[in-house]
């Protein structure tokens, strides 16, 4: 991939004045999309997956929000940066160059518009053309997504679909502008299981269709293994580790992914095992503690010389080619850890 | 649809029916004898039968509901012979001490208290609307506290002193009333000048209030909408700000403010009393207050009271049938 990544966030910071004082819900963070690829956050709700989505989709209350740092859409026209650029350029970006479908498919669309009405709108946004014009598209994308019988059921109302349904009407509605790049915030957690693989299914197949930058903001690790090229694991505010989706499964270097991973149950393991639960409760984001946001929780913390983990915040380094993580470990020490805490 | 229309109306001619009834009966039972109010202190027992015979009080309360029910339909004779005295349909009845017909007394009264409730509503539903939605844009800045500071006097002062107040410092101050002339009737077909004159105030004082409680509901609710996931769906298109409140919050936040206003509406129908007291306007506030608390006019107190009831009813189906109409949700239960 010799081309510019379509996105490109660098250190961005979102924070937010409270009563309380300032929550730094994202912290330093940099990352890269490119078309046709998928970039996976996973991380804790509150972990600031979606606030630095919604940054980049200027989805935030200016008014109550600081935003520092850039993200560099990669326009055919020319880079913007969407961070400092006018709240008018952002929004003409929203629904043509960039889309977002969000968690809950059953409060995300408008309960007194019909689904037509509401596709077409996002459609006649961005194209010159009558209302018959814009129907068509609509049926055209609700019949892409797999919505049967699309014709018909492009009069009705979002309470006459179901959950996966309304999904589905989302994603196309997402998509009817042809977007370069979609965030899809924990597009299948409020569905049920059955319905979830279809849903990702059929986002991963609009991937291709689009030839889209895709993030996928998501808790749930089987879902990132199925589809992911690569991942972000976000902790208090910050990437703990970003590296190739093999990578973090089969070698992840922070003990926080590695927690994770453990916690999964595996379907067909023989011997079976409690799963692991990773102790405690992530720090407030209004005073993060000195030191490794993650040592409180950490079970390897012990095994780093001068007590580091407690007097340094450790720096996102790479530790073999694009994988980085934020820890004092050393690499034995973590293949050590690794084995030790259930063999991944 | 039609089904749900059908057996709304069935249930509103029922309800009406039973309301109707349960008036009728309070009105049977109560301890004050119409015929005995008829004539002054020096009234003879012979005269009061020969009247209690003439209203047809002198027959089971039954009998009287029946021939009540049959007045509204084919309209009614009180008394008999050359001292019969005719009221067309719909006869309410017929009031002694007015000598007339008291479909006739509320006719007169009721273009008054619709101009009044009409005005106001208008006034009302603009000033409470806009101003709440100003609010909730402008939350936490200088509009939305003048608004709050508006909302806080609008409810607190009641009709009798806000009225007052205007009468005084402002209508009769600055010769904007005639003393003589006010709550004159005047239609405004004939002279829409004089009846906007006799009008604005007692608009401004019923609409005061109501107004204020427009806006603190207007607002609550537009903001609460502002934070529905829909709502960031439409920015997450591209939608610009004004058609995001214009389509997509006003929509929804507006939609109970129908179901208040028309009820609300519905209520001022049945007469406004404190305001057309304070503004001398013969509405029919002012009918019932006279029955109540002057004549003992028993069939004109039933009359309003049955008005003031069946409009509730009536507004209460409109409501719904357009709530249906906007909130395809419920459109589709039904």
């Amino acid at each position: 991939m010799t081309l510019k990544p379509f996105l490109e966030v660098k250190n961005l910071n979102v924070a937010f004045p409270t009563e309380d004082g300032l929550v730094q819900a994202s912290n330093d963070i940099s990352f890269t999309v490119a078309r046709g690829e998928t970039l996976a956050v996973v991380g804790e709700s509150g972990s600031g997956k979606s606030v630095t989505s919604l940054a980049v989709m200027g989805l935030h209350d200016r008014k109550r929000t600081q935003i520092t740092g850039q993200a560099f859409l990669n326009l055919d026209s020319g880079p913007i940066d969407v961070i400092s650029a006018d709240d008018e350029v952002v929004r003409k970006l929203r629904g043509k160059a960039m889309s977002m479908i969000f968690q809950d498919p059953m409060s995300a669309l408008h309960p007194y518009y019909s689904i037509g009405n509401q596709l077409i709108e996002a459609w006649s946004l961005y194209n010159e053309g009558d209302k018959a014009a814009g129907k068509k598209r609509a049926i055209e994308m609700l019949d892409l997504v797999g919505i049967p019988d699309a014709s018909k059921r492009v009069d009705e109302f979002p309470h006459q679909f179901s959950g996966g349904m309304r999904q589905r009407v989302m994603i196309a509605m997402a998509l009817i502008n042809n977007p370069s790049l979609l965030i899809a915030d924990e597009p299948t957690t409020a569905l049920d299981v059955t319905v979830q693989s279809q849903i990702l299914q059929l986002i991963r197949e609009m991937q291709k269709e689009f030839n889209m930058a895709l993030i996928l903001i998501t808790h749930d690790l089987g879902v990132v293994a199925e589809v992911a090229d690569r991942v972000n694991v976000m902790y208090a505010g910050k990437i703990v580790e970003s590296g190739g989706a093999e990578d973090i499964y089969y070698r992840p270097d922070h003990p926080y992914s590695i927690g994770l991973l453990n916690s999964i149950p595996k379907i067909g393991e023989l011997d079976s095992r409690r799963l692991v639960a990773i102790p405690g409760q992530p720090p407030s984001l209004i005073h993060l503690p000195q030191g490794c946001s993650f040592r409180a929780r950490c079970s390897f913390s012990d095994r780093v010389a001068n007590k580091l983990c407690a007097t340094t915040a450790p720096t996102l380094d790479t530790k073999t080619t694009e994988h980085f993580s934020r820890c004092h470990l050393p690499e034995s020490e973590l293949v050590k850890a690794r084995k030790e805490s259930g063999g991944i | 649809m039609l089904k749900y229309l059908a057996r709304r109306l069935s249930a509103t001619f029922l309800v009406i029916t039973l309301v109707s009834m349960s008036v009728f009966g309070i009105f049977a039972v109560l301890p004050m004898d119409p015929a005995a109010l008829t004539c002054g202190k020096a009234c003879s027992a012979p005269v009061i039968e020969a009247n209690r015979h003439r209203l047809g009080l002198d027959v089971p309360v039954q009998v009287q509901y029946g021939r009540f029910v049959k007045g509204l339909f084919v309209g009614r004779d009180f008394g008999e012979g050359a001292a019969a005295f005719h009221c067309p349909a719909p006869a309410f009845g017929y009031s002694f001490n007015r000598h007339e017909c008291v479909t006739t007394l509320v006719a007169e009264a009721f273009p008054v208290t619709l101009s009044l409730a009409v005005g106001a509503f208008v006034l009302w539903l603009s000033v409470g609307v806009s101003l709440g939605i100003l609010a909730a844009r402008k939350k936490n800045e200088w509009q939305d506290r003048a608004a709050t500071a508006f909302v806080l006097i609008g409810t607190s002062l009641p009709t009798f002193i806000s009225g007052i107040l205007i009468l005084l410092f402002v209508a009769l101050k600055f010769n904007l009333i005639n003393p003589i002339e006010m709550g004159r009737w005047v239609s405004p077909l004939e002279d829409p000048v004089a009846w906007f004159r006799t009008f604005i105030f007692p608009w401004i004082v019923l609409a005061l209030l109501y107004a204020a409680t427009y806006t603190r509901f207007t607002r609550s609710n537009v903001i609460e909408t502002s934070t529905e996931d829909y709502i960031r769906t439409a920015r997450a298109k591209g939608l610009n700000e004004r058609d995001i409140l214009r389509k997509h919050t006003l929509r929804a936040a507006l939609a109970p403010i129908i179901t208040l206003a028309g009820l609300d509406f519905a209520g001022l129908l049945g007469g406004a009393i404190i305001t057309e007291g304070i503004f001398n306007l013969p509405g029919l506030g002012r009918l019932s207050i006279r029955a109540v608390l002057r004549d003992y006019d028993l069939p004109t107190i039933l009359a309003t009271t049955i008005l003031a009831a069946v409009f509730v009813i009536v507004a209460n189906l409109l409501v719904d049938i357009l709530y249906a109409y906007i909130d395809p949700r419920v459109r589709v239960a039904s």
